[in-house]
Order: structure tokens, then C-alpha cells, then sequence
């Protein structure tokens, strides 16, 4: 027999009621958890993916497109560029060192990048098993795409057009595995590299052949344009790219230089830093009106509470009275109240945090179709402590005000009139 | 051992009480005996210190009680006074068990789960001890709250109105449970009432 004793048994005296209060209570603190989880681990990817690339290159567009297509392979590209353009950035002495990107296809929905071996080493990528590639039409895939599509190396397969899986199959040329990347947690887990001849390779054959069908408007459009820029020479017309990651010697001077290819040439420069500043901006308002909801759950979880106590105070002042003239004290029977909204709090907290924990694994799963990206699901973070703090906070002072009562109630009165 | 002197209580200047003197040694009953308003539950109030009274003493155990402090008053009646309600009242969420070792709690005493159980076979209701209270009948009831008065061995036992929901059958029952009782653990019986069927049954009684 102890406060919490009794306490837990008058919760459970009134199912119903304490129910409510643990459910509200929950909800809004799972909202808020899956808000906080998701935020986070979105700011992670996207941080751990865009470290080291000061700017990216490519055809015109919106620069946020370039970001999300470049660095975050979940978007279409903008468009091609000269490869011959891109040596001459690279030449630039404000340049350390550039890695040039070139997508468009992909095998079983995932992305086939041609690039080169220093895109491997930006990511710090190792070797589970097999080697880098040696020579076109060599690829080496990411360990979430050997996992999910088991593949393995000496494994050969065609590349389809586009990045849908019903996509155009390339079937002339095949792709041969030769390496599977360990685990780096960035978006190469969920690409396959190749170098970038490959890609030149299979869409040499294939512009010919499409050229002749007429089925692809855009890209002879496309085609068109860069035709249209006579400086060229004409054996570099196939050589093109998507884009290209750029790091500077100096990032201030760097700026400079972004300002001038904007300005001066066919090319558009985008910022990581900046276009994912813009893009969590834009997200900042859905996030922060579905906090200010789950807020008022909370809160109306903390009305329940008061409610039920204050409902319940007046059905059980005999009780209180009988209790105090057992010899107990005021004190501790205000404790055993306050009590009653801790457990409260307490439990909706653990369920809430099961349930967002929940929700973002199925939110993962699902963008993980969607995407390929997956969310890291078990982490507790320091926020959701002082969330913690908080649900306590409002259980505690959602009980200390009806509890209060204890302090008015005249033993002999109240005893007396029953 | 319970006496009291020349004890007064006023509500309001007007509605003031005196109250006969009386004395009650261990092992010993008595009868108080009075029509409503007469302030027979005042009178037991303030044996049980849940009111001060406005003058006069109360001795229990040869020790003066009228003038302690709230906290010391309710401390002092957690361990030597045991009170029985007209009607039994019990924390409705706990067991019958638990209400009984509530008392022992409460007052700051070990948990006598043995006690409890005893108790339980001698007044007969030691199946039900893990029922909650509002599954007993009223007589079953009644004898729960008697061993709940009795859980810290108090020198006195207080009864007020403890047989008026009773029938004839219980009432007497209850009264010869209380007295067997208090003989056990040697404390002082006083019953309040205006139950006309307990004036035979003790042989000491006051009228108000």
C-alpha cells in the first residue's frame, strides 16, 4: 500500500476518462515526436549528402531542381551541358576539384549516374565487394540497391530510360557489376555508378535510333539547342552532362565566380546551402501549424485531466475527508492527486513515443518506394526530453489546480453530512 | 482509556454544546444515547480531535489531548483512536485488503497483512478480502470498516450511529463483534447512537 497504489488504482476505478486523458496526451505528443524525428532525420540526410560541395552546375532551371536532382537524386534534371564547358570551370584556379555528374537512366527504379571515381571518394564510400570500375559499361552499385534487387558482382543487366521502372529498356548495351559499395548512409547507398563513357555509350546508339523513330521530342528539342551553340566542336556534341559538383579553393571567392557564370554564359550555378535553406523555409510552415496542433492536444489532454480530477474531487471528498481523518496528511493526499496526472502524463508520453516512432517507420517505408530513402527509426533525441519535461509540466499543473481542493476540505463537516 | 470534563463546543454563540463528563477504562463500554440534533456526532468529533473544543479536557491514555496542534491531533488519533462511521465509507478504487492496510499506511505503521487477514476470519469476511467494498453487503461492509478501526490496535474505538443501517440480526451481531473485539486488544468502546435496540446491551450508558 503506497501513494502510487492507490493512485494507479483510482485511474483505472474510471477507465474511460483515463483513457481519454492517456490518448489525447499521446496523440499530441506523437505528432510532435514524428515532427521533431522526421525534421531531423531529413536535415541529417540532406547535410550528410551536401557536405563538402560548395556549388552545382547545369543547364538552366530552377537551381532548387539542380540541388534536389544533383545532390539529392530525387528529382529530374534540369538538363545537359557541355562537357567541354565543364573542363574549362574545372581548369579554373578558384576550383579545387569538380566531379562531373551525368543521369538520365536507371535499372528497376533505381539511378544509373555516370561520374567518375572521385564521386565514390566524396562519400568515402568502401568496398564490400569487388573493385572500382576500369572501363565503360562497368558499374558498381550502392548497398541498398544490391540488397533490394540482389545483385551481385560478375551480375550483367540492361539500363532502362528514364527513372521509372517502365521505362525504354536499353537492351543493345549491358551493364556488367564489378563492385558493392558498404553502407556510407548518404545517397550513394541507393545509386549505381558507373564512369561516364557508359552513359555516352548507351545514348550514342540509342539518340540515333530515337532520332529515327521520332519518339523522343525533348530530347531532340534539346538537342536542338545545344546544336544551336556553334562554339563546339563537333566531336564533342555527344559529350555531355547533367551536372557537376563543384568545391572551391575559397568559398567567398568561389561566390564570384557563381555570380559571373550566371551572368555570362548558358550555364546556372545553385548553392546547396541556399536552395535547402529555401526548401525547409517552404516546408517551415506546414511543419509549424501541424506543431501548433499537436500543441493544443496537448493542452486539451491537459484539460481532461483537470476535468476528470475536478469531477472526481467532488465525488470523492468523503473519501479525502476519510483518509485525512486516518491520519493522513494533507500533503500527501495532494501528492497522490498530482500523482494521478504523472502517470497520465507519463504513459501518454511512452505511447506517444512508440506511436510516432511507428509512424515514421511507416513513413519510411513508404519513401522509401517513392524515393529510396530510407529513415533511421530508434533514435531518442534530446528534444523529446525536454518534450518530456513538458507533458509532465501540463499533467502536473492540469492535477495541482483541482487538487487544491484537498486543502479546503473540512474533515469533520464533510464526514458529518454523509 | 478514555475521559472527558465539563467539554464544550459552540458552532455559533447560539448553537452551543455541553457535554457531560464521562469516563471509559480499557476492556470498558459505553453508551451514549440521543436524539438527532442532541450533537451526538459533535460529541465524537471532538473525542476523535476532529474538532478542538471550545473548553473543557479529554484524556485518552491519561494523556491530555484537547489543546494539540491539527497536525499532532491527527497523528495522535492515526495511532490511538479508531473510528466506525454510521455508514461505511472506503476508498472505492482498492480492494477490502487494501483499505484495511490504507489504516496502517496511513498512520505511518507497518502493513500488517497477517493482522488484516485475522481480523478478516474473525468477523467473517475472509473470502472477500480481494473484492472491491461496493461488492459487499452493508452488514459485510460494516464489519470491514470495524477491523479497519481496529488495524492500529487503538486505545479507543469510536462507534457512531454503527448499527442504524443495520437489521436486527446484524445489529446485535456487529455489537458482539466490537465488544469481543475490544476485550482482544484491550481498548475503550463508546458508541454513539440513537439506536433504541443497543440499551440492553451495555450495561454503561449517558444520555445527552
Amino acid at each position: 500500500m503506497n501513494l502510487l497504489k492507490i493512485s494507479t488504482n483510482n485511474l483505472k476505478d474510471k477507465p474511460l476518462t483515463t483513457s481519454l486523458s492517456i490518448l489525447l496526451m499521446a496523440l499530441g505528443i506523437a505528432i510532435i515526436s514524428l515532427l521533431l524525428l522526421a525534421g531531423k532525420q531529413i536535415e541529417e540526410k540532406f547535410t550528410r549528402n551536401v557536405a563538402g560541395i560548395d556549388m552545382v552546375v547545369g543547364a538552366k532551371g530552377s537551381p532548387l531542381q539542380l540541388i534536389l536532382a544533383s545532390i539529392y537524386q530525387i528529382d529530374s534534371p534540369t538538363g545537359n551541358i557541355s562537357m567541354e564547358e565543364a573542363n574549362r570551370l574545372t581548369r579554373s584556379p578558384l576550383v579545387k576539384s569538380t566531379i562531373p555528374l551525368s543521369m538520365g537512366d536507371s535499372y528497376q527504379g533505381y539511378r544509373i549516374v555516370g561520374s567518375n571515381e572521385k564521386y565514390l571518394t566524396h562519400f568515402q564510400a568502401e568496398f564490400a565487394t569487388g573493385k572500382v570500375f576500369s572501363k565503360a559499361m562497368e558499374i558498381v552499385i550502392g548497398s541498398k540497391v544490391a540488397k533490394n534487387l540482389t545483385l551481385k558482382v560478375g551480375d550483367v543487366f540492361s539500363s532502362q530510360h528514364g527513372f521509372d521502372k517502365e521505362g525504354q529498356a536499353h537492351k543493345d548495351k549491358q551493364f556488367k557489376v564489378v563492385g558493392i559499395l558498404k553502407t556510407t548512409n548518404s545517397v550513394l547507398d541507393q545509386l549505381m555508378i558507373t564512369p561516364l563513357e557508359s552513359v555516352w555509350a548507351v545514348h550514342n546508339e540509342h539518340h540515333e535510333e530515337e532520332a529515327g523513330k521520332g519518339a523522343n521530342v525533348l530530347k531532340l528539342l534539346e538537342d536542338d539547342s545545344v546544336g544551336a551553340n556553334s562554339i563546339r566542336p563537333v566531336q564533342e556534341d555527344s559529350k555531355k552532362i547533367t551536372s557537376l559538383l563543384v568545391k572551391f579553393r575559397n568559398p567567398a571567392m568561389g561566390m564570384m565566380m557563381a555570380r559571373s557564370i550566371n551572368q555570362n554564359s548558358t550555364l546556372q550555378t545553385a548553392t546547396p546551402a541556399i536552395e535547402i535553406n529555401r526548401l525547409f523555409a517552404l516546408l517551415g510552415v506546414g511543419v509549424d501549424a501541424l506543431k501548433w496542433i499537436a500543441l493544443v492536444i496537448i493542452i486539451v489532454s491537459g484539460l481532461s485531466v483537470f476535468v476528470s480530477l475536478y469531477n472526481s474531487l467532488k465525488e470523492r471528498k468523503y473519501e479525502m475527508a476519510l483518509m485525512l481523518s486516518m491520519g493522513g496528511s494533507r500533503t500527501k493526499l495532494f501528492l497522490l492527486l498530482l500523482l494521478e496526472g504523472l502517470i497520465i502524463s507519463v504513459i501518454g508520453f511512452i505511447i506517444g513515443i512508440f506511436l510516432s516512432r511507428l509512424g515514421l517507420w511507416i513513413m519510411s517505408e513508404n519513401v522509401e518506394q517513392n524515393f529510396h530513402y530510407d529513415f533511421n527509426v530508434l533514435s531518442l533525441l534530446t528534444e523529446e526530453f525536454y518534450l518530456f519535461l513538458g507533458a509532465l509540466f501540463i499533467g502536473l499543473l492540469a492535477a495541482a489546480i483541482p487538487s487544491l481542493g484537498i486543502y479546503k476540505i473540512n474533515i469533520s463537516k464533510t464526514l458529518a453530512d454523509e | 482509556m478514555i475521559a472527558t470534563q465539563n467539554l464544550t463546543f459552540a458552532y455559533t454563540p447560539e448553537k452551543r454544546f455541553d457535554f457531560p463528563n464521562f469516563s471509559c477504562a480499557d476492556r470498558e463500554t459505553i453508551l451514549i444515547l440521543g436524539k438527532s440534533g442532541k450533537g451526538k456526532t459533535t460529541f465524537l468529533h471532538l473525542m476523535a480531535l476532529l474538532l478542538k473544543p471550545t473548553g473543557g479536557n479529554i484524556q485518552i491514555n491519561n494523556q491530555e489531548i484537547s489543546q494539540l496542534s491539527v497536525s499532532q491531533a491527527a497523528n495522535f488519533r492515526a495511532k490511538n483512536v479508531g473510528i466506525i462511521y454510521q455508514k461505511p465509507h472506503f476508498v472505492h478504487s482498492l480492494s477490502v485488503m487494501d483499505n484495511l492496510l490504507l489504516a496502517n499506511y496511513l498512520a505511518g505503521k507497518n502493513q500488517a497483512k497477517q493482522m488484516a487477514q485475522q481480523l478478516a476470519e474473525s468477523l467473517g469476511f475472509s473470502e472477500h478480502l480481494s473484492k472491491k467494498t461496493t461488492q459487499l453487503s452493508q452488514g459485510e461492509q460494516q464489519r470491514v470498516s470495524i477491523a479497519r478501526a481496529l488495524m492500529n490496535k487503538p486505545s479507543v474505538i469510536l462507534a457512531d450511529e454503527p448499527t442504524s443501517s443495520l437489521d436486527d440480526d446484524n445489529c446485535l451481531k456487529v455489537i458482539d463483534l466490537l465488544k469481543k473485539q475490544i476485550q482482544e486488544i484491550g481498548a475503550s468502546l463508546v458508541v454513539v447512537t440513537h439506536d433504541q435496540r443497543l440499551k440492553d446491551v451495555f450495561e454503561k450508558r449517558i444520555e445527552l
